[in-house]
């Protein structure tokens, strides 16, 4: 059975110091599936995925991955495992070329007269056009500064990269985030497209109308403890809005604001 | 009006890939350069001087090789610096380095009895240590850079002092240039000029200035601008080829996402101080080849004419973003008017006056390039 889930956390808690950042968190990721990891702020989301990601060491509890107990010392080793975790700021340099950035750290090399290892550049070019056409990301030229793209196409250069270099697991630190709807819907696309490519998942959000619709299942977090891991087939859109710690304080701010008083 | 519509119109359909490119001229490409600045400034300057020193022999032969020599030796730092600003550093101790590579090679054979050959490679491996030290206290420290390599500019400017007084009993190490004479490798290496048979041939063909006795007016191409040449070219090779180049950008453009994708970014920061000391030793070693001395002065305030360089080279203070290329033509720039200024009827206290300006121009040039260079188009 444990071959089912590619990466799996159990009973994890890590502290720092006084503080309990999580408290026997369990987490199950299946083979090709998108998990939502859905939670307010403060709920534990980011330890979470840094220690998935090989920041943190979990202070007890252990993690699995391909069934078989790891205790990654640094983010390198967790990515030789296949586990690449997309930030928030992406790692991308903008004044950079697109190409650039898409092999930084891991450029293809060529010899030049035989001898001389230099960056094959027609290569990283098309590579990395093509990989982003992939996407359905239409660079106009793979030598223009990745400033000059969107956020949603940055976002999108990020995921590619990290799949072109072998993930088997993207973890996804609010993708959609600072995206406008229409970026947002573009990230979610991606996500499904890596989904298709047997690419598992973890989509890190607050959004629950961005997770809804994507995710297979969801582990909600709220105050560094799991609420518990649903299925999309067993839960509603709305039963995970009042799980999170902002549904039933909207809903009571509604309440307040039209007069009913609690 | 007509025929603008129309190429108008043409432009539109000439774009079936994509519509929200838009083709750019190639002027507005050349914009988007960063040495566009330093080269713009070159043929201004080359242009003051053609009128206000044309007819005066700067442009002679043995002008240029007069304002190239110093735009040489200022070159050759400006290159590795040029590298380490990329990389988002600065080595304020290249200037006090020079000075004190300059003593490390002349003691040990004046007063030591060290072959002269054993005394330039410990210049160079002394230096390097230092550059190697300057950057391990930076990376280790993050401290900025300013102010680890201002503290090694001061302590290496009081020690290159302290050695040649109380070695030579003055601050000039003197009598050192026969021991260059006297060593075949080493002269041929740092000492007076090469290309002899280029220039006794052009000579020979009337198309250089001859001496009364037959000789060309210029022996040769110093060694120094040799060294340029060899200097700029593998940088700005390594700049744009190599993984490593990759790694300087990426590295100075954000050194946090640089380590997330695996850049050893600690390591590209040593290396780089390490290259600007041998940059600095070089110009010590040519220096005290050169002039036959070594002195506690040399390569004062060379730290920042270097920085100047890389600066109107359209290099970015904040790193991640600048040209090898454009370094040299700064570093041209200065040779050109500090000799220039001494062409013209220019009082030459003006010298720093016009530098100064110069500088503020190019980065307020080289702000408005790189503005609208990351801007989205």
């Amino acid at each position: 059975m444990a071959d089912d889930y590619i990466l799996e956390l159990d009973d994890v808690s890590k502290f720092f110091g006084t503080v309990i950042a999580l408290q026997g968190v369990t987490l199950r990721l299946k083979r090709g599936e998108v998990h939502c990891l859905l939670g307010d702020n403060g709920a534990g989301k980011s330890t979470l995925i840094k220690t998935l990601a090989g920041v943190h060491l979990p202070s007890s509890g252990t993690y699995r991955v391909d069934g078989e107990e790891v205790r990654f010392n640094s983010p390198r080793e967790a990515l030789d495992r296949g586990i690449a975790t997309v930030y928030q700021d992406l790692a991308l340099v903008p004044l950079m070329s697109v190409a650039r950035n898409f092999f930084a750290g891991r450029e293809p090399r060529k010899k030049l007269f035989g001898v001389i290892p230099v960056i094959d550049m027609n290569y990283a070019n098309e590579t990395a056009r093509d990989k982003l056409a992939e996407m359905g990301i239409r660079v106009r030229d793979a030598s223009q500064p990745v400033g000059t793209m969107s956020g949603g196409e940055r976002q999108c250069l990020a995921i590619a990269r990290a799949i072109h270099f072998g993930a088997k697991v993207l973890i996804l630190d609010e993708p959609t985030a600072a995206l406008g709807v229409k970026q947002s819907c573009n990230v979610l696309k991606l996500i499904h497209q890596a989904r298709e490519r047997g690419i598992s998942v973890i989509f890190i959000t607050h959004n629950v109308h961005h997770a809804y619709p994507i995710a297979d299942s969801f582990t909600l977090l709220n105050r560094g403890q799991s609420m518990g891991t649903f299925s999309k087939k067993d839960i509603t859109k709305e039963a995970v809005l009042d799980m999170m710690a902002g549904g039933t304080e909207i809903q009571s701010l509604v309440d307040e604001l039209e007069g009913r008083a609690a | 009006m007509s025929a603008i519509n129309q190429s108008v119109t043409t432009m539109i359909e000439q774009k079936p890939t994509d519509e929200r490119v838009r083709k750019l001229s190639p002027w507005r490409i050349l914009l988007d350069r960063p040495e566009l600045g330093s080269i713009a400034g070159t043929v201004l300057v080359f242009a003051f001087f053609g009128i206000f020193a044309g007819g005066s022999g700067m442009f002679a032969l043995d002008g240029i090789i007069n304002w190239a020599q110093v735009a040489g030796y200022l070159g050759i730092i400006a290159v590795g610096a040029c590298l380490l600003m990329i990389a988002g550093e600065f080595d304020l101790s290249m200037g006090s380095m020079i000075g004190f590579a300059g003593v490390m090679v002349a003691i040990p054979p004046m007063y030591l009895g060290w072959p002269l050959w054993a005394a330039v490679i410990f210049a160079f491996v002394g230096s390097m240590a230092l550059g190697a030290l300057n950057g391990y206290l930076v990376v280790r420290t993050k401290l900025p850079s300013f102010i680890v390599t201002l503290a090694f500019m001061f302590i290496l400017r009081g020690l290159t002092l302290v050695l040649s007084t109380s070695f030579a009993n003055s601050t000039i190490v003197s009598g050192i240039g026969d021991k260059f004479t006297d060593d075949p490798v080493i002269s041929a290496l740092f000492q007076g000029t090469t290309f002899h048979w280029l220039f006794n041939g052009l000579a020979s063909m009337d198309l250089i200035t001859k001496l009364p006795s037959g000789d060309p007016v210029v022996g040769g191409l110093p060694k120094v601008l040799v060294w340029w040449i060899v200097m700029a070219l593998a940088a700005g090779f390594v700049l744009a080829r190599t993984r490593f180049g990759n790694w300087i950008y990426t590295v100075g453009g954000d050194s946090n996402a640089a380590k997330n994708v695996g850049v050893p970014v600690r390591r590209v920061k040593i290396s780089l101080f390490v290259l600007t000391a041998f940059c600095a030793c070089l110009f010590g070693v040519l220096q005290v080849a050169d002039v036959g001395s070594a002195a506690a002065d040399r390569g004062l305030q060379k730290e920042f004419e270097a920085i100047i360089a890389v600066v109107i080279g359209g290099t970015l203070l904040t790193g991640g973003f600048g040209s090898v290329i454009g370094a040299c033509f700064g570093a041209l720039i200065f040779g050109v008017v500090q000799i220039g200024i001494s062409y013209t009827n220019i009082d030459s206290d003006w010298y720093r006056v016009f530098l100064g300006g110069m500088l503020l121009l190019a980065v307020l040039f080289n702000h408005y390039i790189r503005s609208r260079a990351a801007a989205t188009k």
